[in-house]
């Protein structure tokens, strides 16, 4: 056990029945979570997140596959894990109608707290995570932040060493996001480990320490966020063009120094190893075949480029 | 024990959740409340119909309108679990060590003190319309009311965990409640049904809840429907709550 790592599985999988016939949602996944990280991962709805952060926290029995969490077997003690990782589903788990303190009154004793130590507990999370406004309020007329840390508070009732956080910035304003994650540095600071999914971009750079991209159930890509960009090496320099750019794409696609080569919405992307050597030569190229240039930006690349150089389709796109 | 704490938690929260919330508790009183006063004085002329039981028109309707109280009482506490499953609260409860069983048992017990409450209130006011009840028979109708209480709520959480969904919940229920207590003998008793119609009833575990029930009510606490009733309510609640029970730990949004 001395090497394992906080969350450690091979070839954990999971298919569900559906009319059409099975389904993998999650493909079998090898993960390494090291203890004392934010370890993020990264993918679009549908890919699979949910539901491996479903097996891993017992609530969601894996078709296949195994895993050890916390130090514990997930498939023969799953009550050893539940009492040492801490969970926040997407929907948080309050309810409306039930005031904050009493939630976390409540949650303490499901973990085997006594009445005053779960009490205790609560006064510590609620001023903790800043919850003194409302904490005497039913959670229905909390704010989205209000409810979301309260949510977190729920989860780390009882001092659990790993955390799962299921899109703990969701629906959030950027304001309300930025105090998460500030919430959730702290929490590494405590010597705790998070596992978090987003499919935001901008929450993994910031945020992680090491991630893993995830798209139709299977992990494309795992490193810390500047490995995974320097994966892709080069930067993305983006062109419009007059007139149809097919004309553009071809002509620059065939350049030594163009390592890839794309269409997307009438703009040109391109990947190239010197961006700053390269905007010149393609200024010459057009200007020579008489394409006339509208507008170019070069971008290092993001962590969206990652992701699109390794399913093919861009984070961006609207969620369904 | 660890599942009698963690159900008695369990039961607690959401007593709480019932008073701050007593909306279904107070539908569940009126409804019997409306059959009592509305319906009851119509039994009067009936009750010299003959093959109309013994008894007074009361002690022949009460019994089982105290049934009918356990069943549309319990039936539709599903509802509640499946906003539950939406707003993560189900997923938030399970990932805790607390005990499975506990989790349904805990808020099965809530459905279960809501319905004796009723069935209290129902009976004592029925007292002044002329229905006789004993105090041993009146704790054997509230351990009968509590085992029809335990397997329609755990039913109905059962249900509500499979179809997800009040869109399809709530006609199932509906098509599933009435024909048990049109079969049951609530409303008239079966004695005064054709054989065909009282050879289905015969297979509705509800009319032996009912027929136990009217034993009760007309002292014949050593009647053999008594025993019968209670035994075969207390074999389909255990299964209930087993089967509620081991669908609740392993239920997601």
């Amino acid at each position: 056990m001395e090497t394992s790592g906080m969350i450690e599985t091979r070839g954990l999988r999971r298919t569900f029945k559906a009319r059409q016939g099975p389904i993998e949602a999650v493909a079998g996944i090898d993960l390494r979570v090291e203890t004392g990280a934010i370890f993020g991962f990264l993918g679009p709805n549908g890919a699979g997140k949910t539901t491996t952060l479903r097996m891993l926290s017992t609530l969601l029995p894996p078709s296949g596959g195994e895993a050890t969490v916390a130090g514990c077997d997930l498939l023969k003690r799953p009550q050893h894990v539940r009492e040492r990782i801490g969970y926040v589903g997407q929907q948080g788990g309050s309810d409306n109608t039930v005031r904050g303190r009493t939630e976390l009154v409540f949650q303490g004793r499901l973990y085997g707290m006594s009445a005053g130590d779960a009490r205790r507990r609560a006064d510590e999370l609620i001023t903790m995570l800043e919850l003194d406004a409302c904490a005497d309020r039913p959670s229905g007329s909390y704010s989205g932040g209000q409810r979301r840390r309260l949510d977190i508070a729920l989860g780390l009732v009882h001092r659990p060493r790993l955390v799962f956080l299921d899109e703990p910035t969701g629906g959030l304003d950027p304001q309300g996001r930025a105090r998460l994650w500030d919430e959730i540095r702290r929490l590494r600071e405590d010597g705790m480990t998070v596992f978090l999914t987003t499919h935001y971009l901008e929450e993994a750079d910031a945020l992680c320490d090491r991630l893993a991209i995830i798209d139709h159930g299977r992990i494309v890509a795992e490193g810390t966020p500047d490995q995974l960009k320097r994966q892709i090496a080069g930067d993305v320099v983006r062109l419009g063009v007059a007139g149809s750019p097919r004309e553009a794409l071809e002509l620059l696609a065939g350049q030594p120094f163009v390592r890839e080569a794309s269409a997307e919405d009438g703009m040109l992307r391109l990947a190239v190893d010197h961006g700053e050597a390269a905007m010149p030569a393609i200024l010459r190229l057009l200007d020579g075949a008489g394409l006339r240039l509208e507008t170019i930006s070069l971008s290092r690349p993001s962590l969206d480029d990652v992701f699109l150089h390794k399913t093919g389709r861009s984070l961006r796109e609207p969620a369904a | 024990m660890k599942v009698l704490r963690d159900s008695w938690l369990v039961f607690e929260r959401y007593v709480g959740i019932t008073v701050r919330n007593p909306a279904w508790v107070v539908s569940g009183l009126v409804q019997p409340l409306l059959y009592l006063t509305l319906f009851a004085p119509l039994l009067k002329s009936v009750a010299s119909t003959p093959g109309f039981p013994a008894g007074g028109a009361f002690n022949v309707f009460v019994p089982g309108l105290v049934i009918q109280l356990g069943l549309f009482g319990a039936a539709f506490v599903g509802f509640s679990l499946i906003s539950e499953l939406r707003l993560g609260v189900v997923e938030r409860l399970r990932v805790t060590p607390v005990s499975r069983l506990a989790l349904l048992l805990g808020r099965a017990l809530r459905d279960v003190v809501n319905l004796l409450v009723g069935s209290v209130l129902l009976i004592l006011l029925s007292i002044p319309f002329g229905l006789i009840v004993h105090p041993v028979g009146l704790l054997v109708v509230l351990g009968l009311q509590t085992l029809i209480g335990m397997l329609f709520a755990s039913l109905s959480y059962a249900l509500a965990l499979w179809l997800k969904s009040e869109d399809s919940f709530a006609p199932l229920l509906t098509t599933a409640t009435l024909p048990l207590v049109l079969l049951s003998g609530v409303l008239l008793p079966l004695s005064l049904a054709p054989d065909w119609l009282r050879s289905i009833a015969a297979a509705n575990p509800l009319a032996y809840a009912v027929d136990a029930s009217r034993a009760v009510f007309n002292d014949h606490l050593s009647d053999p429907s008594v025993i019968k009733g209670v035994a075969i309510m207390a074999v389909l609640a255990a299964a209930a709550v087993v089967t509620a029970a081991r669908t609740y730990a392993r239920a997601v949004a």
